[in-house]
């Protein structure tokens, strides 16, 4: 089997962005979070990602203003690199070259060009793993610098970017590891360790998790796993040091900030409470409660007005003055564990799956942001550990997707099941989904598959879920039995067929299709019912090993049913009913694309999944990549792309339909991508990069895509006549009218002209081209002209009388006399009464 | 070492009283404590926390506040009198009327020339301290409003007194008021209720210190009336205030029982402006702490719990040494019961009465007799100091500060009691806080809170001679009844033998000495308050403390210093052979609750008399209302 070097694993959206603390700008205008391998910019006022600062290769682990000119901002990752970029337009301006993996990194006004990094050298001893090394930035231009003078500061220190801080002015660091508090004064070169006992006798635990330092005092907040809050005074003494403890937390305290006057102290943890106490007088304190998820970093916009939380959730609160949540910036909700399967939503193509607690998200892959959060279980979540809470396990969409149905349960300790079987429809009026039926108890075991009958001639919509208990049962919508007292209830959902297989437990289920063949796995036994007469047709068998997957071949490999065992890929042919062909591996998880015959195969080897894309039809597979990532892949999807890509190499074609997403072990979302896709990507963030190199606005988006298109036609004027005549798709213009976002593009009267001028093909030389150009662009700066003096001939009027001045020169080009005749329009009368007062 | 009948008394329901005030004297390092049943004790901070001598109550006598001037000490009452204690014979010297109602505070000038007491009908009144006696000397300008606290400046010019609503500083040579304080109610609904100022500090760079009802605790510039910082530390009252010797540490006691220390610390590390910093919470009390001291190395608490806490600032102390250890003392360092050995008599001593119980007997599981109560005595106003009853259980004998009374104790069908008469008390120099005679009556032991032990010949009439003084105090002395060796040991938990016919230390005693004792031996924090002797087996001495007895086997070899010193366990599982190998002097066991008495009857039956502090716990009123996470 061929590795295909073109296609390559890449994070996608919905990477964290809860990963690391996110830094506000100076104007607070802007919210910097790091974001998988790239580094975020959203706005704090609209909520909206304004550009991402791309060119990391590994995960971004932190992100921190440039102390020396705050327009800047460094991230460093784990590729071993420190970036620095300008983060209004979006430039890389330097990029420093560590060599080892950064895992956060400080910096200080006081230390300047020196960066403190927390790196894991390749030291002897695994205890001391990670250390705190000073870098000190070289001082030259180049655009690529490798940094040469690294000093250890501190070793065996945390990696976790909440366990160092610095102090006052950066006179000292403050590191916490464990249940050790060391502060290294950086003038006296001399550090100071404090420790605490491991717990005391009340059951505490003392670990440390975090550490602030006030800004102008020396005075060290800590926080730790039992919720303690200490403040340690007097830290430059051995032993006369004295710290005082608050408690509110009851469990562990997550993140600490001071605000940056140093008046008051925030606190949060996994109450999703954020608590600011008053600095110096900690009796009072001030909270903001049910803000939806536990708190894992807080920050503070450097002039104080904004309060950032981010939460486990993977999202950011934007707090404005400690009261009121003026923003959330949610990304994909990953929780400890997706229990639905990965769903595309037929109608909006959102991603689907598990989200809050409690909720099922619909995430725009397209758009990398979550569209909505489908409340499921309609109960208050509460946040505390170790409470048994009704979560969503199964859903599934009807093929025209104006169907949910979702399964919610909870299972207590010396309590029985609690399982709810939900159908939801979607409203056209609302655009989202309505509760239709709730069934409390659809089974006496947990549900074990579920999955709608997908008809070509949409009559009935049938529901099949099969349970632990042995049945399988069939539900389908019907009117209500008598109407008397039900007034106008609409069609509900009721139990249509069940049905056991000799005692077995269901394992899953599928429809073919075109919805005449329904298969249910009954441990090693493949039974095929027909769902019009619930006849059971024939029943497929292949031991050893129980079948744990099951997929129905598409369009020309319909008549192919896939299953999969602990050992095997088994392929079925329904004509035959017998066994096509079987290989042996061990396939966690396969997937049908819904719009060609391909499936995918995610098999586990030997710690690392493998990937396989194949026809059943077809022996040798499309495609196959080895160790796509490292564990289990259990979850995997295919996304119909919104338009096609017309990819003619072979190994990449099964891409061009749609794409193919997966979650793996540690809950990133992955993709695949082909050089092409990526060289596209690659491109419009190249020009990005040149068009913002001029302050970004109105004007300029009006003026600098016409000039640099104006650029490419004098290139293509004067290089290639060939090519210019040849298709009208290639053109420039074409090109960004189609590419560019509606928002951003000039007017349609000024589009329209350009755009008939592309499609015809010109005749006249390269000069006449020039000069109709010109003219163009005159009569458009005429308009901008006439704006903006609107604007400022109040404000300016000498600039006026200057202009009117020089306006009688003889030879008056066209647009001075323009120019005179909107001066001549203007009113001078105040100009008068202001001389004669 | 071989199995015991246990008698397990839990009949004696010993309840201490609640400690209402304490005084701390710095050069002596000598801690007065005042107890609600006007009980004065005092501690020995040199000498582990010793508890030296204890001056017995009396009924009505309700101490307020406590004083040390140089060695000598003074309180004051609700009860209107100022009463010098004669450390000596541990008894009130004098008493002094103040003629201005119930004492609520009294204070010393920092030269010890002055006495102030602040009075029920709003007058501060200042005593000048003569050699002998105390004289009233002037009062201050008198205000409405009792005086509640009281604290001199350093250079004793100044007085700053804690009233309600207000606190007010009073010029001590014009005896004019020259500032008023106005100290803020309580937030919220209470707005009415005043608030009263329980306790001031002056410190000398003029800065005035107070806690309150409200719960406050506020720093006051002294010098223009100004308040520089609140601190709301509870939502109840802030009882008590201390102030470090070096003034950079202030506690204040709460009634939710948590002792807050504030601290004088620099805000920034290398700048000299300093400024009061909330820092440690100590959470040591169930109930009020009424009581507190700031000594140099440590935070001393007592309230209404009953227990003395003792606890180290971490900062102050060497880690990880016996001085850095939180104490507890919950029980009084001497023997509160006696026990008839013969008889099977116990004989329980409380403050105001002694009770006689008669052992029960059983066979086996069945109890053929049920312990009873024989006979109480009631005293009358004055304490019971000590008493002590015959080992056939005919005699009994106690005293009190004025009297020595003895009984003799018939057992017929009918139980008689005669009074046989009344000695008057024999004084002697030094307070003798033990004694002990032998069982054949000819040898005598006491022993003085100067470390000293005297014996005496009783068939002579005469002193026998003297056990070298050691530098801690004995803590309980017995005479061995077949060798008539005294066994005596003392505070820092060391034991000693001293063969009373040789005039010498034991061969015994001196190879105690060379080894050495275990170091956990040594870090018990709880004295051994008896001894007593195994009558079949000369070689064993039982002695115990609060939290366990020990026999030690003066036959077996001592411990090595790296060896195990609990080690029953281990040596009950191994083979008879090897134990003898394994085993050493020190049988400890730990398997019974809060000990009051261990003795050993005749019949070899051994009496142990527990006193859980649960039960203790138990029987103190409701501590105040604490809401508690979760509940």
């Amino acid at each position: 089997m061929v590795e295909h070097g073109d296609i390559r694993v890449v994070h996608c959206g919905g990477s964290k962005i809860n990963f690391r603390d996110p830094v506000i700008t100076h104007d607070s205008r802007f919210l910097l979070c790091a974001s998988g391998e790239a580094v975020k910019v959203f706005s704090t006022s609209t909520e909206e990602c304004i550009h991402e600062l791309r060119g990391h290769t590994g995960l971004v682990t932190g992100v921190l203003l440039r102390p020396s000119n705050h327009l800047q901002v460094y991230s460093s990752s784990l590729d071993g690199t420190l970036r620095l970029w300008d983060f209004t337009d979006g430039i890389l301006i330097k990029t420093c070259v560590i060599g080892y993996p950064i895992y956060s990194f400080y910096a200080s006004d006081k230390h300047e060009n020196v960066i403190f990094i927390v790196a894991s050298m390749p030291s002897d001893k695994r205890a001391e793993r990670f250390q705190l090394v000073a870098v000190h930035l070289p001082q030259s231009g180049d655009q690529m610098v490798e940094a040469q003078e690294l000093s250890a500061v501190l070793s065996g220190v945390n990696p976790n970017p909440a366990a160092i801080a610095f102090g006052r002015g950066g006179e000292f660091i403050a590191s916490v590891n464990d249940l050790q508090l060391e502060v290294y004064f950086f003038k006296k070169q001399k550090s100071y360790r404090f420790f605490l006992k491991e717990d005391n006798k009340k059951g505490g635990w003392n670990t440390f998790t975090c550490v602030a330092c006030h800004p102008k005092d020396d005075c060290i907040a800590t926080g730790h796993e039992d919720g303690k809050i200490r403040l340690w005074r007097n830290f430059n003494h051995k032993k006369e040091y004295t710290y005082s403890t608050l408690h509110w937390h009851h469990s562990t305290v997550s993140s600490l900030c001071f605000t940056p006057e140093g008046t008051n102290l925030l606190s949060g943890g996994v109450e999703s409470v954020l608590v600011q106490w008053r600095y110096n007088q900690e009796s009072e304190r001030d909270f903001l409660p049910r803000l939806g998820g536990a708190i894992t970093h807080i920050t503070v916009s450097p002039d104080g007005s904004l309060f950032c939380t981010s939460h486990s959730d993977n999202k950011i609160t934007i707090i404005q003055s400690c009261v009121k949540v003026s923003a959330v910036i949610q990304g994909l909700v990953k929780g400890d564990s997706i229990r639905t399967d990965l769903m595309m939503d037929p109608r909006s193509k959102a991603l689907v799956l598990n989200g809050k607690p409690g909720h099922l998200q619909f995430y725009s892959l397209q758009r990398d942001k979550l569209l909505y959060n489908l409340d499921i279980v309609q109960q208050e979540y509460i946040h505390e550990s170790g409470l048994q809470q009704f979560e969503v396990v199964k859903a599934a969409f009807d093929a025209s997707g104006s169907w949910l149905a979702t399964v919610e349960e909870r299972h207590q300790k010396a309590a029985e099941l609690e399982l709810n079987l939900k159908l939801w429809a979607f409203d056209e009026q609302t655009q989202s989904f309505v509760l239709n039926t709730t069934i409390s108890a659809p089974h006496d075991a947990q549900i074990t598959a579920m999955c709608f009958c997908q008809p070509t001639d949409s009559q009935t919509t049938l529901l099949v879920s099969t349970s632990k208990d042995g049945h399988f049962k069939a539900w389908q919508l019907a009117a209500p039995a008598h109407t008397e007292g039900t007034d106008d209830e609409g069609p509900s959902w009721l139990c249509d067929f069940v049905s056991a297989y000799h005692g077995l437990v269901p394992e899953c289920c599928s429809f073919s299709a075109d919805g005449s063949l329904l298969a249910v796995v009954f441990q090693e036994v493949v039974t095929v019912w027909s769902p019009s007469t619930w006849e059971l047709l024939t029943t497929l068998s292949q031991p050893p090993g129980a079948v744990s997957d099951l997929c129905f071949g598409r369009l020309s490999c319909s008549k192919y049913l896939l299953g999969t065992t602990a050992s095997n890929l088994l392929c079925w042919n329904l004509l035959t009913c017998s066994l096509e062909w079987t290989t042996s591996m061990d396939v966690r998880r396969l997937v049908a694309d819904p719009l060609s015959e391909n499936m995918a195969a995610f098999c586990y080897q030997s710690g690392s999944t493998d990937l396989f894309v194949f026809k059943p039809s077809e022996p040798r597979p499309l495609f196959s990549h080895k160790a796509v990532c490292s564990g289990k892949v259990t979850q995997a999807v295919f996304a119909p792309r919104e338009e096609m890509l017309e990819s003619c190499e072979e190994s990449s074609q099964w891409l061009n339909r749609s794409q193919l997403y997966f979650l793996t072990q540690q809950m990133d979302l992955m993709t695949f991508t082909t050089k092409a896709e990526e060289d596209r990507l690659l491109a419009s963030s190249k020009q990005l990069v040149i068009d913002d190199s001029v302050a970004m606005t109105p004007f300029y988006l009006l003026l600098g895509k016409h000039r640099q298109q104006q650029q490419e036609h004098q290139d293509s004027d004067s290089s290639l006549w060939a090519e210019r005549t040849a298709l009208p798709q290639t053109s420039a213009s074409m090109k960004e009218l189609l590419q560019t976002p509606a928002h951003v593009l000039p007017s349609t009267s000024y589009l329209c002209s350009m755009f008939v001028q592309s499609l015809l093909i010109s005749v006249s030389d390269a000069r006449e081209e020039k000069a109709h150009a010109e003219e163009e662009m005159e009569s458009e700066k005429e308009e901008e002209d006439s704006e903006e003096e609107m604007e400022s001939s109040r404000s300016k009027p000498e600039l006026a009388a200057a202009a009117a001045t020089e306006s009688d020169t003889p030879a008056l080009t066209k647009a001075q006399a323009r120019e005179l005749r909107r001066v001549r329009k203007l009113d001078h009368s105040w100009l008068a009464g202001l001389l004669d007062s | 070492m071989g199995e015991f009948k246990v008698h397990r008394v839990r009949f004696f329901d010993y309840m201490p009283s609640a400690i209402r005030t304490m005084a701390f004297n710095s050069q002596t390092e000598r801690l007065a404590v005042a107890r609600a049943d006007g009980a004065v004790e005092i501690f020995n901070f040199n000498d582990n926390f010793f508890q030296e001598k204890v001056i017995p109550g009396q009924d009505g006598r309700a101490t307020e506040a406590l004083c040390w001037v140089g060695h000598r000490l003074f309180s004051a009452g609700l009860n209107g009198e100022i009463t010098e204690y004669d450390l000596e014979n541990l008894r009130p010297q004098y008493t002094v009327d103040a003629y201005g109602g119930p004492i609520w505070t009294i204070s010393s000038n920092s030269q010890g020339t002055q006495l102030a007491v602040g009075c029920e009908d709003g007058t501060v009144k200042i005593f000048a301290i003569l050699e002998e006696r105390i004289q009233f000397q002037r009062n201050l300008n008198r205000h409405k409003g009792r005086i509640i606290s009281l604290c001199w400046h350093p250079s004793s010019a100044q007085i700053a007194a804690g009233m309600t609503d207000m606190i007010k500083i009073f010029d001590a040579e014009t005896g004019h008021a020259t500032r008023r304080l106005l100290v803020d109610r309580a937030m919220g609904a209470s707005k009415n209720k005043e608030v009263v100022v329980w306790s001031v500090g002056y410190l000398s760079d003029h800065t005035i210190i107070s806690g309150d009802s409200a719960g406050k605790v506020q720093i006051w510039n002294g010098l223009t009336g100004t308040l520089v910082r609140t601190y709301l530390v509870t939502k109840w009252d802030v009882l008590v205030l201390s102030v470090s010797k070096d003034e950079s540490s202030v506690i204040a006691g709460t009634s939710e029982g948590t002792v807050i220390q504030f601290q004088f610390i620099s805000s920034t590390v290398d700048q000299h402006d300093k400024e009061w910093v909330r820092t440690r919470t100590f959470r040591n009390h169930s109930h009020d702490v009424s009581a507190l001291a700031h000594t140099d190395t440590a935070v001393v608490s007592g309230g209404m719990d009953t227990q003395l806490v003792v606890r180290p600032l971490l900062d102050k102390v060497e880690k990880n040494t016996q001085e850095s250890a939180l104490r507890k003392i919950a029980f009084p360092h001497r023997s509160l019961v006696g026990c008839a050995k013969k008889a099977g008599l116990l004989l329980f001593q409380f403050p105001d009465r002694l009770e006689l119980w008669k052992l029960g007997e059983s066979e086996g599981h069945v109890c053929l007799m049920y312990p009873y109560f024989v006979c109480r005595f009631l005293q009358g106003e004055d304490h019971i100091c000590c008493s002590a009853l015959s080992a056939c259980g005919g005699w009994l004998a106690y005293s009190t500060v004025s009297s020595v009374r003895l009984y003799r104790i018939q057992y017929n069908n009918t139980i008689s009691i005669n009074k046989v008469g009344t000695l008057a008390r024999a004084c002697s120099r030094q307070p003798v806080h033990l004694l002990c005679a032998s069982d054949d009556g000819k040898w005598l032991a006491t022993a003085n809170t100067d470390c000293e032990i005297h014996i005496y010949n009783l068939h002579k009439m005469k002193l026998h001679c003297m056990v070298p003084v050691y530098n801690s105090c004995p803590t309980t002395i017995a005479i061995h009844p077949v060798t008539n060796n005294l066994i005596s040991v003392h505070a820092d938990q060391q034991i000693f033998e001293f063969s009373l016919v040789q005039k010498e230390y034991t061969q015994w005693s001196r190879r105690l000495q060379a080894q050495g004792l275990l170091s956990l031996w040594l870090e018990r924090d709880t004295p051994i308050t008896h001894i007593t002797f195994n009558p079949k087996n000369p070689d064993h001495i039982i002695l115990h403390d609060t939290y366990m007895f020990c026999i030690i086997d003066q036959s077996l070899p001592f411990p090595e210093l790296n060896a195990v010193l609990w080690n029953q366990m281990t040596l009950k599982s191994l083979p008879v052979s090897q134990r003898i190998g394994q085993s050493h002097a020190f049988k400890i066991c730990k398997s019974f609750q809060h000990l009051m008495c261990v003795s050993l009857l005749e019949d070899l039956s051994l009496v142990v008399v527990e006193r859980p502090l649960l039960d203790i716990m138990s029987q103190l009123p409701a501590p105040v209302r604490q809401k508690k996470f979760a509940t």
